[in-house]
């Protein structure tokens, strides 16, 4: 196991080692010890390595993953998980404004609640979060799922493409364009896959879907006046 | 771009050491407001119907013993004064409005910072870390303070624009965002008898506050109107006497964060000026919701 003391080694060069491993490396598994909310924390990572983060932590911490496993073991800020393109990140703790913010793949799965426009602008990752969700979440998400076991804040998929959305409670209020949408057999089996590959103990069953109405997709001459 | 902190103590043993964590938590917003910070700190109350009334003037040779001495003529009660930087601490036995009014009338060169019981109020520029130590910060006991670094953006940097605002007595307000209908808020505040020092929109919201609070509104009650009647964007920390309060507007885009456990109530913008409050690890630690009142008092 190979581990780093955040109050010893500069972040800077933390960052630089995991980025820069090898992609046949032996030292799969790393821990970073005593942080101290530093912003930026294992972004980048490009092999498929496991990160633990010991700690609360501050802005975009895994930002930009590729292939990586990173598990924040408290609380993080501002867009974790921003842009990430493919592995995995967990956060123990509750996760602030923008969680997984324009991400094109992998899994980000929180175990707490997330703050406000969770998956804004999500372009094919899958989030799991196993608490509930701020408002205005998945703000023109495009692709992918957000999948949400507590409750979604107010205007939920305002503006949504073609991601689709999984609630378990109650949501505050639609944004526009986003409208509820059968739970088909088919979608059911797809919610229990994904919750099973986010260790998430909930039934597919229980969740409400919703979706794009399509109907901001096109220019509509009729709306002329409103631009 | 600034940061706001703020800490709370529940646990009255902690009260020594208000200053110093207060210190920690400024210095940890030192990349988003390098230019000037200030601090409200509540802290040794005075009693019965003395008042503490915190005055500045940019020049740190103002003669301060001389003002005092006049003050103490002019109104025929004992004054003690204590010089820090450029600021100057005056305790009086008398109320604060009387005070207040003689610095207005005799000197308008001098700022009034804050008044009332307990609050004092020290705004420099100048890095975070040079404006606490200054002003002694780490040696401060006391129940609750508030702290703002300001990295300017827009206006000049100068003390007059520095948060905390004190519109009240013991009462002050940090803000950071900006708001949009503050000049027609100026107005009717003004037409309400506020009287204002500065064009700056968080005095606005500050003495918003002031007034709803001087209607006979709780705390809470105070924010919940704020949220109807001001328009723009905000994550305000507001303290009172005995009273600690958070609220961001209903997009809620300026950060903030809340930390709580069974000794204190923490906020900051970012975490990381609550990474080094005691037991912090088993603190509760959450985003404040949008458009929500967060509250707590002493009693």
């Amino acid at each position: 196991m190979n581990a780093f003391d955040l109050t010893k080694t500069p972040l800077r060069d933390v960052n630089q080692k995991l980025q820069s491993l090898p992609a046949d490396t032996n030292e799969k598994v790393w821990h970073l010890n005593n942080l101290h909310g530093e912003h930026a924390c294992a972004v980048g990572l490009t092999q498929p390595i496991e990160v633990h983060i010991n700690g609360h932590i501050g802005y975009y911490a895994a930002g930009m993953n590729q292939k990586a496993t990173v598990v924040i073991h408290g609380q993080c800020g501002v867009g974790v998980a921003e842009n990430m393109m493919s592995g995995e990140v967990r956060v123990k703790g509750t996760a602030s404004s923008a969680a997984g913010a324009t991400a094109q793949g992998g899994l980000l799965v929180i175990e707490g609640d997330a703050g406000t426009r969770c998956g804004i602008s999500m372009k094919g990752v899958d989030i799991v979060v196993k608490g509930s969700v701020g408002a205005m979440s998945a703000f023109m998400a495009q692709s992918g799922a957000l999948v949400v076991c507590g409750d979604a804040g107010s205007s939920l998929g305002d503006s949504i493409y073609e991601a689709r959305l999984y609630v378990q409670g109650k949501v505050e209020s639609l944004g526009s364009d986003c409208i509820e949408k059968k739970m088909t057999p088919h979608h059911v089996e797809k919610l229990g896959r994904l919750l099973k590959k986010a260790g998430i103990d909930a039934d597919p069953k229980k969740f409400k879907r919703y979706g794009s109405k399509r109907s901001l997709y096109n220019f509509h001459v009729d709306n002329v006046d409103a631009y | 771009m600034c940061g706001i902190v703020g800490l709370f103590l529940k646990n009255p043993a902690l009260k020594p050491t208000l200053g110093k964590h207060l210190e920690t938590m400024l210095i940890g917003m030192t990349d988003r407001g390098p230019d000037s910070a200030g601090i409200a700190v509540y802290h040794s109350p005075v009693s019965g119907k003395r008042s503490k009334i915190t005055l500045f003037n940019a020049n740190e040779g103002f003669a301060w013993r001389k003002l005092v001495g006049d003050m103490g003529a002019d109104l025929g009660v004992e004054i003690d004064v204590e010089q820090r930087g450029n600021h100057a601490l005056v305790t009086a036995d008398t109320a604060e409005a009387d005070v207040v009014a003689w610095v207005k009338a005799k000197h308008p060169e001098v700022r009034i910072m804050g008044y009332g019981k307990l609050m004092e109020v020290y705004k420099d520029m100048g890095l975070p870390a040079d404006v606490a130590k200054k002003y002694g910060l780490a040696g401060m006991q006391g129940s609750h303070a508030i702290g703002h670094t300001r990295m300017a953006t827009e206006s000049a940097v100068t003390t007059e624009h520095s948060h905390p605002f004190t519109p009240a007595p013991d009462m002050c307000l940090v803000h950071n965002g900006s708001l949009s209908n503050h000049n027609n808020l100026r107005k009717w505040l003004r037409k309400q008898g506020q009287e204002f020092d500065t064009d700056n929109d968080s005095e606005v919201a500050a003495r918003y506050f002031a007034h709803r609070l001087g209607e006979g509104a709780t705390l809470k009650e105070a924010l919940e109107a704020g949220l109807v009647d001001l328009d723009g964007f905000f994550t305000f920390t507001m303290g009172t006497k005995d009273g600690f309060a958070v609220l961001r507007d209903g997009v809620a885009c300026k950060p903030a964060v809340l930390a709580e456990n069974d000794d204190w109530v923490a906020m900051a913008s970012e975490f990381r000026s609550l990474a080094y409050l005691p037991n912090i690890e088993k603190a509760k630690i959450w985003e404040p919701a949008p458009a929500t009142v967060y509250s707590w008092s002493l009693h």
